[in-house]
């Protein structure tokens, strides 16, 4: 990226967000119809009573849990790997940091609609809130339900301000340029307001930078311990199989896998619908390919321990939900996760060449559904199998429970074009500072006078 | 202290049903139709395991009956959010229906599978309208439900003991399959008096609680080991 061009390459970030483009409203209306099937199979389900579902006795958590534990995992692309990169100052982290804190807000927000999409009585869900009333309705905190509320809320306000933060700048540069184009216009009016009042003096620098570093530093620990705790909705429970003293780190290794991999999939179709190869260059994807595969490795070591020490324990009841995986009814699903999750990634990942915007795009696509069916097997495979054998049984989904998985994925997409068309996918201001400090080396970093909202006028 | 408790002499135990139909019609449980059924869905707040020892010819088929073993150390209870399911001062492991928002936790956690949930609104069609129990609650779709050991018989028993200033006396309480079991291999009574005979049976060398090794403290036993 060399500096006195990047103003040519922003030109293709701007470009979403200025005027109408078709084929992002192409986009938006498709995945807008996705959300109205999401939307009409829970109106569905609510009027018709939670029985049209395919969840039954003893599968009593199905498809819901498991998109739960899904999109709350994919959440984990965004702030975390972004934190992490913002905190060890990885330079090629600048093009990166937007596009994957985006993927984490929307995601959860989607991860946050299935606890209610799964209640049996979703319009008193907030019997779960602790709101003191003469009802005397408090809820139970010893419930791990009640650990997944407040760690999901603390990490969704957190992602929202660690999205935010950075976006100032950015807003204010359109909002300079929308003045000049077309200052009357609706979109113009929301950029003036999302800048707030963003001028670029050093005092504002000054408290950005604090917050952001104060964010990345907080955030991680937070993500962390979101996803332990979700794990632990399984981990607390004594079944057969979730009763796990490793499922804390090994869903936080297994959401970190497969957030890479809706990383690496966005970014493909980023740069290829957007035209910013400029920004996500191969270098990026190389050493996200990097990660990626470090994190394949992770993900199979825990998987490899999780399944020995079951094996080997050789307890009865854990072995019936063991032998269902490995040569039983769950078996399709267990080695397609196995080919998908281990296989592919360290055929292709551990080379230069397989590292590719493609190559990468491709394995996370696999991932993504390796990592989705993993899930399935830890939600139904376990709960199929009781401890009671006599009451044995058998889980099959309606369209009620696919149709909302497929429209949870056209909610995602629906609210990424939405995104692209409001906000500049790359860090405008933050490529810029990263050209700034390759062009003129300074030892103590950024330089805080570095004004967009300046530069522009 | 009162801790109500029951034994089960599994030997027994002819596998008739009977306790299963008298739980039904005591409790207004639900019958879910043949489709629902065949889903998993069917609702009896106790039921007949049946195993078989031996290989054909020399097999010997044994009934269990399973219900709500009412459990100490409750694994369905601490799962709750919103606390629609805890432990009353009785010993009852007791389901607050009006609370319940259907997590379906409690079910999952429960090593028994003895939790039933309320996938539609309840439908009795007719005649069993006309037989529900005015005593008994009537549980809306999206709620969990389970053996209550009867509590309303409970509750009866203690208001007239109370109106006739005494203790309500062993076996004066019967719960619905207790009443109904041909082979009178169901007592219920309060485990803390020592005199009651449930207390006694509890002692007996037969005496196991199910799946004993989760610590979940059953208050039901079962009584096997003869022939």
């Amino acid at each position: 990226m060399a500096g006195p061009a990047a103003s040519v390459h922003e030109e293709a970030l701007l470009k979403p967000l200025v005027g109408f483009r078709p084929k992002l409203f192409l986009g938006s209306l498709l995945t807008g119809g996705l959300v109205g099937l999401l939307f009409y199979a829970w109106g569905f389900q609510i009027v018709n009573d939670i029985g049209v579902a395919g969840i039954t006795r003893p599968v009593f958590w199905g498809f819901y849990i498991v998109n739960f534990v899904f999109w709350i995992g994919i959440s984990h692309a965004g702030t975390l790997i972004s934190a992490i990169l913002r905190v060890t100052q990885a330079e090629w982290r600048r093009p990166v940091t937007r596009c994957a804190e985006a993927i984490t807000t929307f995601a959860l927000m989607i991860g946050g609609l299935f606890p209610l999409i799964h209640l049996g009585r979703p319009w008193i869900f907030w019997y779960m809130v602790p709101i003191p009333t003469d009802r005397g309705i408090w809820p139970n905190f010893r419930s791990p339900l009640m650990w997944d509320i407040m760690a999901i809320t603390t990490y969704l306000i957190g992602s929202v301000m660690y999205l935010l933060l950075p976006m100032i700048p950015d807003f204010a540069i359109i909002r300079d340029r929308m003045m000049r184009e077309s200052p009357k216009s609706l979109k113009t009016l929301f950029f003036r307001v999302a800048a707030l009042g963003w001028r670029g003096t050093p005092q504002q620098w000054f408290s950005l930078e604090a917050g952001i570093k104060t964010m990345a530093v907080v955030i991680i620990p937070v993500a962390v311990s979101v996803h332990t705790i979700v794990s632990w909705d399984f981990a607390m429970a004594i079944q057969p199989m979730w009763h796990s003293t490793i499922f804390g780190p090994y869903f936080v290794v297994g959401a970190i896998y497969s957030g890479v991999a809706v990383l690496m999939l966005a970014m493909y179709l980023l740069r290829r619908g957007l035209h910013i190869e400029q920004y996500l260059n191969d270098k990026v994807f190389n050493n996200l390919g990097l990660m990626f595969l470090a994190f394949a490795m992770l993900w199979s070591y825990f998987t490899f321990a999780e399944h020995l020490t079951v094996w080997y324990g050789n307890e009865h009841s854990e072995r019936i939900v063991f032998d269902a995986r490995i040569d039983g009814r769950f078996s399709g699903f267990f080695w397609t996760m196995i080919v998908v999750n281990t296989v592919i990634p360290f055929l292709v990942l551990p080379w230069r060449k397989g590292r590719s915007p493609l190559g990468t795009a491709i394995v996370g696509f696999g991932v993504l559904i390796g990592m989705w069916i993993e899930r399935y097997l830890i939600v139904v495979g376990t709960l199929s199998f009781p401890r009671l054998t006599y009451t044995e049984g058998f889980y099959s989904p309606t369209w009620v429970e696919v149709g909302i998985l497929i429209g949870s994925v056209g909610l995602f997409g629906f609210l990424y074009f939405t995104f692209i068309q409001l906000a500049p996918i790359v860090s405008l201001w933050e490529v810029r500072e990263g050209e700034h400090i390759k062009n003129r080396p300074a030892p103590h970093g950024a330089s805080p006078a570095l004004n967009p909202a300046e530069k522009e006028a | 202290m009162t801790r109500w408790g029951m034994a089960i002499d599994v030997d027994r135990c002819t596998g008739c049903g009977a306790c299963a139909v008298a739980c039904h019609a005591e409790n207004n449980i639900q019958t879910v139709g043949e489709v629902e059924a065949a889903k998993g869905r069917a609702m009896h707040w106790l039921r007949i395991e049946r195993y078989y020892e031996g290989t054909f010819p020399d097999i010997k088929a044994r009934f269990m009956p399973v219900l709500c073993q009412q459990c100490g150390h409750a694994p369905c209870e601490p799962v709750c959010p919103v606390y629609a399911t805890y432990r009353t001062p009785e010993g009852l492991n007791a389901m607050v229906y009006a609370r319940c928002i259907g997590t379906r936790y409690c079910a999952n956690n429960c090593p028994y599978t003895v939790r039933f949930f309320n996938w539609f609104t309840p439908e009795f069609p007719t005649p069993l309208e006309r037989q529900l129990n005015p005593s008994v609650s009537v549980r809306p779709a999206g709620v969990m439900e389970k053996c209550t050991f009867c509590v309303q018989r409970i509750q009866d028993a203690q208001e007239v003991a109370a109106q006739e200033e005494r203790e309500v006396r062993d076996g004066e309480i019967r719960t619905a399959c207790s009443q109904s079991c041909p082979a009178q291999a169901i007592t219920f009574g309060d485990l803390d008096d020592a005199s009651s005979l449930v207390a006694q049976l509890a002692h007996s060398d037969r005496a196991s609680h199910l799946l004993e090794d989760l610590s979940t403290e059953p208050s039901v036993i079962y009584l096997a080991g003869g022939r």
